[in-house]
């Protein structure tokens, strides 16, 4: 065990694998080179389709012990995953690394699998009942949790090789041309699926919508693409991408967004060339929705809004808000619409949107990033990751990475959820350093980091509601009381793992 | 400044059995509270809210806002009880329904008085707002307003009054034109604050903000809300233009070097700046300053010059 610089202890070894101890958000350089894949020969007329997954699996040679992948751009309406981990073991596979990009609730089917021993580890964190069997020690199942960045960064460096990467093509031609755009399981972006399309030793292309060559656009190409394979479904499309993102309706909620709102003012930040991203939560929404507003009242010419895409900032682009969107991921059918319309609406890869060891990613380039919490503490620490029961619940997302890369982040979030105060001495669990974070916006006041003074006294001059973090933590401790530290023993059932490759905390198994 | 002069753009009310709303009073920046025992709390609850709302004026002490208990009406045996357990927890003042008679607010501020005798409060600590919300209401509100020093404003109760009617309310409101403009005048006449009724549809910020621009223009100060949610659009009706603050900030500066040579009254640029508008401008900046807009510090002594 090793203390890192946020007082965490943390393993330096973990399943037989070593790793750093956070020390900061800008300084660790590992010395390696990009990863590679094997070259392969393809003659003309060799048809790349095949009858069924177990054929791709057989053909991508997969044997125990080896890693797949899949991506979560179908979310919880995937079935890819299940379907795979059935057919892995149906032919006898096991002790096999699930190395995808994000895991939902949807995939609690593979938790038999995990029992009898076919996938034993997972280099992805998880959202739902597998995060918390894992934390009550239920399932023996290792969870190293990553940000968007940081995956692309495990899978580009080699610290995570993907021995076959299967990719759900919602649109896709008989050579492995594909997109997201069209199709019954259209989701739009395909930016988590890049990275796995460039590194795995295999590619195999998984659609339900099989189109004559050339699909098009191309996402990605057919020089990527080892094999196709037709299913009847990818998934459900009512939980593939949600018909609406909603603004927040709670005058709680609304009052949090306008604070961010003029947060986000008097920052100065909101001039020309303004860039900007928010979640899909109802008041990230509230806060995109006013500052809409203000661009158009103040005549900003923004530059470009990223992140995961809605309707608000569709509607922003179209409005001449934006020049650009960035879309690593489309969060409701609007944004699905657009990206295959709008040629200023880009696809872009979760390398180049977040990966700090690549040569520039546009978090980087962001002015202002509006991120959600489960909780914050009074050094501005972020947990996203575990619940109140200490069960790890959820995936990181790109919460680290846009704090890192954004001049601004702010955290928006209720003071109180249920009985529980959300200001707390301590996080449970570091998602993200405190370091990186600009200010805390809840409804019974506003924390600045004593890293932005100018951007505090000029919020105290406009008369908004400052207090210091520790005063707003006690006000609202006023209310709730003091709830009962969770109790967890020394077992690590998992490690969260900061952008750049460090771990910044460990999850251990709760004490029941 | 004195609780006469007090910004209430917009008095909210919160139910007083409801303790996840009461939480809430000191997060909304609404200028006041309107903590309610009457109409929202349910006959079983009646017991509870009273003792929630105790509480909660016990607990809460920093409140950042007025705030007002409305009580049941006085003629309803819920009346005593809620004024015997919600005065020691010192609530701003009382709004006081169905005040159709001037002797109904008499009778409050006798009560008032006694209470502050007893808990040897300086007498006038309580305020009251009463609610002219019936036809007879109407008829009285110009000796209603003036039953009381304790009275800072007088608030327009609508849907109670077409009740009374036996009329429906629209949204336009072309059948209150009548009973607002006795209410401001009564209001105005008395020398304090008229407060509009209610908009009970949350969910349109267009017809709220329309009505908030029609009752200003009438002369109102200020407006009851059901919903935080009102808040802002209420706020951006009251907030003055700039325009306005500059005229404002002139005429203060005008009378400050009137008031050096010995007068009280001065042109400006061709207009007689005296008292009345010395006041106007007074009250422009002193809604400025509650908007954050100007940094001004406004004293009696800027208002009306030096005795």
């Amino acid at each position: 065990m090793a203390r890192n610089s946020l007082g965490r202890e943390v393993p330096e070894l973990f399943h037989g694998r070593r790793y750093e101890p956070y020390r900061d958000p800008w300084s660790h350089q590992p010395q390696a080179d990009r990863g590679t894949r094997p070259l392969v020969r393809r003659n003309p007329r060799e048809s790349k389709v095949l009858g069924s997954l177990r054929e791709a699996i057989e053909k991508a040679g997969l044997t125990s012990g080896m890693t797949i992948s899949t991506h979560h751009h179908l979310r919880n309406g995937d079935v890819l995953l299940n379907r795979l981990v059935e057919e892995l073991d149906a032919m006898g596979l096991r002790d096999m690394t699930i190395a995808s990009s994000s895991v939902h609730p949807v995939h609690a089917a593979i938790i038999p699998a995990i029992r009898k021993g076919v996938v034993t580890r997972c280099e992805t964190g998880v959202n739902g009942l597998i995060g918390e069997l894992v934390s009550r020690g239920e399932l023996d199942f290792p969870v190293i949790v990553r940000s968007h960045g940081g995956r692309a960064r495990s899978i580009i460096g080699e610290d995570v090789t993907i021995d076959a990467a299967f990719i759900a093509a919602p649109c896709c031609d008989e050579t492995g041309n594909l997109n997201g755009v069209s199709g019954p399981s259209a989701c739009g972006s395909l930016g988590y699926a890049y990275t796995d399309a460039r590194y795995a030793r295999k590619v195999i292309a998984v659609t339900d919508h099989l189109v004559p060559y050339p699909a098009a656009p191309v996402s990605i190409s057919q020089s990527d693409v080892d094999w196709v394979v037709t299913l009847d479904s990818l998934g459900d499309p009512q939980k593939i991408v949600s018909t609406t993102t909603r603004i927040t309706r709670d005058p709680a909620g609304l009052l949090i967004a306008r604070y961010a709102t003029q947060v986000i003012e008097a920052s100065g930040l909101l001039r020309d060339g303004f860039s900007f991203q928010t979640g899909s939560g109802g008041i990230s929404l509230a806060v995109a929705d006013n500052v809409r507003r203000r661009m158009k009242e103040l005549g900003v010419k923004g530059s470009f809004g990223c992140g995961g895409i809605t309707g608000y900032f569709v509607d922003m682009l179209e409005e001449g808000c934006f020049e650009t969107l960035f879309d690593v991921q489309c969060f409701d059918i609007r944004a699905v619409q657009s990206i295959g319309r709008n040629p200023r609406h880009r696809e872009i890869s979760a390398d180049l949107y977040a990966n700090p060891f690549n040569r520039g990613t546009v978090v980087d380039r962001l002015d202002c990033v509006i991120l959600g919490a489960t909780e914050v503490d009074v050094d501005f620490n972020v947990n996203v990751n575990t619940e109140s029961t200490g069960y790890l619940q959820h995936n990181t997302g790109g919460h680290c990475d846009t704090a890192a890369g954004a001049k601004l982040a702010i955290v928006v979030a209720p003071s109180m959820r249920g009985r529980l105060p959300i200001v707390r001495d301590r996080v449970t669990t570091v998602t993200t350093p405190g370091e990186t974070i600009g200010v805390v916006v809840t409804e019974r006041g506003i924390a600045v980091s004593d890293r932005h003074p100018d951007l505090k006294a000029e919020l105290l001059r406009r008369r908004l509601p400052v207090k210091d973090i520790r005063q707003l933590h006690e006000e609202i401790c006023a209310i709730t009381g003091q709830p009962r530290p969770i109790e967890f023993t020394d077992d690590v059932v998992g490690l969260i793992e900061y952008r750049d490759g460090t771990i910044i905390d460990a999850i251990r198994r709760v004490r029941e | 400044m004195s609780d006469r002069d007090r910004l209430r753009r917009t008095l909210l009310y919160v139910p007083g059995n409801m303790p996840g709303m009461l939480q809430n009073i000191p997060v909304f920046e609404a200028d006041g509270v309107m903590i309610d025992l009457e109409d929202a709390v349910p006959l079983a609850e009646k017991d509870a809210a009273r003792t929630l709302t105790a509480s909660f004026l016990r607990t809460v002490r920093d409140r950042q806002r007025e705030i007002f208990v409305r009580i049941n009406a006085l003629d309803t045996k819920y009346a005593e009880a809620d004024l015997r357990e919600v005065l020691p927890a010192l609530p701003d003042g009382i709004r006081l329904p169905k005040a159709d008679h001037p002797e109904v607010v008499e009778r409050l501020d006798t009560r008032l008085t006694e209470t502050e005798e007893r808990l040897g409060l300086p007498i006038g600590t309580f305020t009251i707002i009463p609610s002219i919300e019936s036809a007879v209401g109407i008829l009285n509100v110009v000796e209603t307003a003036a039953a009381s020093r304790r009275i800072v404003a007088l608030a327009f109760g609508a849907e109670d009054y077409t009740a009374s009617m036996e009329i429906q309310r629209s949204k336009t409101g072309e059948e209150l034109f009548n009973a607002r403009s006795r209410v401001v005048w009564a209001a105005k006449a008395a020398g304090v604050q008229a407060i509009d009724s209610i908009f009970s549809d949350a969910g349109d910020m267009d017809g709220l903000r329309q009505e908030t621009e029609l009752v200003k223009r009438l002369g109102f100060t200020g407006k009851s809300l059901v919903n935080p949610r009102q808040i802002d659009v209420v706020h951006e009706v009251f907030r003055p233009k700039q325009q306005e603050i500059d005229e404002a900030l002139e005429v203060m500066e005008a009378i400050a070097r009137a008031r050096e040579m010995g007068t009280g009254v001065i042109s400006l640029r061709g207009r007689m700046v005296d008292a009345p508008v010395v006041k106007r401008a007074a009250r422009t900046l002193k809604t400025a300053v509650a908007f954050g807009m100007i940094a001004y510090e406004l004293t009696d002594e800027v208002i009306h010059g030096k005795e």
